[in-house]
């Protein structure tokens, strides 16, 4: 946990349980970032990483223990405050761009939730493809576009934590690509990321810490130093 | 002029009026069911209260508060009484439909017809239930203006253009504006909106007073061409429910498209063979159904 004790922990997690109906999907999933950190939230389908994220975000039926943001405790809040206050931008993992609506109006439907947004020209600089298609709708959007629509909507908002719900998911090469390059541009400018991954490849080489999640749990935590030597655990961690 | 052109055209008139009521209703009824799922069946008594508000504004209130000489007018009623319709609308939403969300959509479609029929009931035990005529007309808007082919009465015309107007920036400011795609999202993903930070149930209850209050509109501009009465939305609600059928659940557009056209398809169908223009609509519906059960303006299921 070196890297974690040098900054102020902007998101920190302890025993949280969430709960869809009857079902209990997390069992106490611990973990914690600082501000400017990035960490990816390895594991199988149906770990619970996704459900981690909505957890946060409030989407889940029921939630319980701690998820602090910055020093404030959200397990309490309802859904439609935990954004503003915390500053989040979430990224869903089935990317969430309304059909109904074109890519102008995608960008521009979440409110803002503080100063330093990205501005809007900013964003069609770095999503190109975008810029292309502004009053295409939703529907008619290709998967890449898509997830540069659902990233660059929630820079727009002025979040500083960012969720990004498997973002590489089912995408080109030459895209995964476009995305890392972002990510790591992101990064640099100081934005506090919470990356669930499938693609360890894409995820190594931005993380500061890799958190392995098994059954609604925390099972392994590999800082991005050692990496190299816990390769044989990971591959065991993420093999199917 | 043809006296046959000439007889079209003017059923043609008047079947627009009627189609004016349906589209204002339909529209209420396609922006609720967009965004809440709800099959709101007190549309119709609704529209009946806003006929009712403008009435009892115009004849009864003064009297009742002792203040006889009171009369409020067809003009501030016209904004009156649509507000008061929209209010009293969240409060069905905030108290009554809101705990329904998570049941299937028959128990919402059964509260809203209880409410139908306990406001019905209310107003005909107060009131009678054969009818009271609105003398609130405008001075304005008495009379009748030459239309060429035929006598039009101006207050008629004034309701067509008027609702016309209405229906056009309805759906403007929910496909054209900021709000508009909120909505349109919230009716797609309540949970991701949610999500973005916007107060998704304070949404959902001020689009149902919209909704409501559109019912209103339309029934304060029903009360001085209809006679009032308590029964008055629940014999246009049947249509309006043929109407929705045949455009479509949900479509902002095809609800309004579909209202005027069938009010003409009504209006005419007069001229050749009148018995049927009352059953015209329904036979539609049944065409529709078994071609495009979505309806021509509705999203594929």
């Amino acid at each position: 946990m070196s890297s974690t004790t040098l900054t102020k922990p902007m998101l920190k997690i302890e025993n949280l349980h969430a709960w869809y109906g009857e079902s209990h999907v997390l069992h106490g999933i611990n973990l914690e970032l600082g501000e400017g950190q990035l960490i990816t939230l390895l594991g199988r389908n149906g770990a619970g990483r996704s459900t981690t994220l909505r957890s946060i975000m409030g989407m889940v039926d029921k939630r319980t223990g701690s998820i602090q943001i910055n020093g404030a405790e959200f397990i309490n809040k309802p859904a439609h405050r935990i954004t503003p206050e915390g500053r989040i931008g979430f990224c869903p993992e089935e990317r969430g761009i309304f059909s109904s609506l074109n890519v102008e109006e995608n960008l521009m439907l979440p409110p803002g939730v503080g100063d330093g947004g990205i501005s809007i020209e900013e964003l069609f600089e770095m999503f190109p493809n975008l810029a292309n298609v502004r009053k295409r709708m939703g529907t008619r959007l290709s998967g890449g576009e898509q997830q540069m629509l659902a990233i660059a909507r929630i820079l727009r908002t002025g979040a500083r934590l960012l969720l990004l719900d498997e973002i590489t998911e089912g995408l080109a090469p030459v895209i995964v690509k476009t995305l890392g390059r972002v990510i790591r541009d992101l990064k640099a400018r100081g934005y506090t990321i919470v990356l669930v991954e499938q693609n360890f490849r894409f995820a190594a080489p931005l993380a500061d810490r890799h958190y392995i999640i098994e059954h609604g749990e925390v099972i392994d935590t590999i800082e991005a130093a050692d990496v190299e030597a816990s390769m044989d655990r990971l591959n065991h961690y993420l093999s199917v | 002029m043809d006296p046959m052109i000439r007889l079209i055209l003017a059923q043609g008139m008047l079947g627009l009026n009627n189609g004016v009521f349906y589209a204002m209703l339909s529209l209420g009824l396609a922006v609720i069911f967009g965004l809440l799922n709800v099959v709101n069946f007190a549309h119709g008594a609704l529209y009946m209260l806003g006929a009712f508000l403008a009435l009892i504004m115009y004849s009864y209130m003064g009297a009742w508060i002792g203040m006889s000489d009171l009369s409020i007018g067809f003009w501030p009623s016209l904004i009156l009484a649509p507000i008061l319709v929209g209010c009293f609308g969240m409060l069905i939403e905030r108290f009554m439909l809101r705990r329904l969300y998570k049941l299937d959509p028959i128990y919402s479609l059964l509260l809203t017809f209880g409410v139908t029929l306990v406001l019905q009931g209310l107003f005909i035990n107060f009131f009678n239930a054969s009818g009271t005529p609105y003398p609130g007309m405008p001075e304005s808007l008495r009379g009748v203006v030459n239309l060429g082919f035929m006598m039009f009465p101006k207050y008629r015309l004034f309701v067509i253009v008027f609702s016309i107007l209405v229906c056009f920036i309805v759906w403007y400011v929910i496909e054209r504006t900021r709000i508009g795609s909120r909505l349109r999202a919230g009716t797609e993903n309540p949970e991701l909106v949610k999500a973005f930070g916007i107060n998704v149930p304070l949404m959902v209850m001020l689009t149902f007073g919209f909704g409501t209050g559109l019912a209103g509109l339309a029934g304060v501009l029903a009360a001085p061409i209809y006679s009032v009465s308590p029964l008055m939305g629940a014999n246009l609600i049947i249509v309006i429910f043929a109407v929705v059928v045949i455009g479509g659940m949900g479509s902002i557009a095809g609800a309004v498209v579909t209202g005027f056209t069938l009010g003409l398809v009504e209006g005419i169908t007069k001229v050749f063979y009148a018995p049927a223009a009352n059953t015209v609509i329904f036979l539609l519906m049944v065409i529709v159904l078994l071609v495009r059960p979505n309806g021509l303006f509705g999203r594929q299921g």
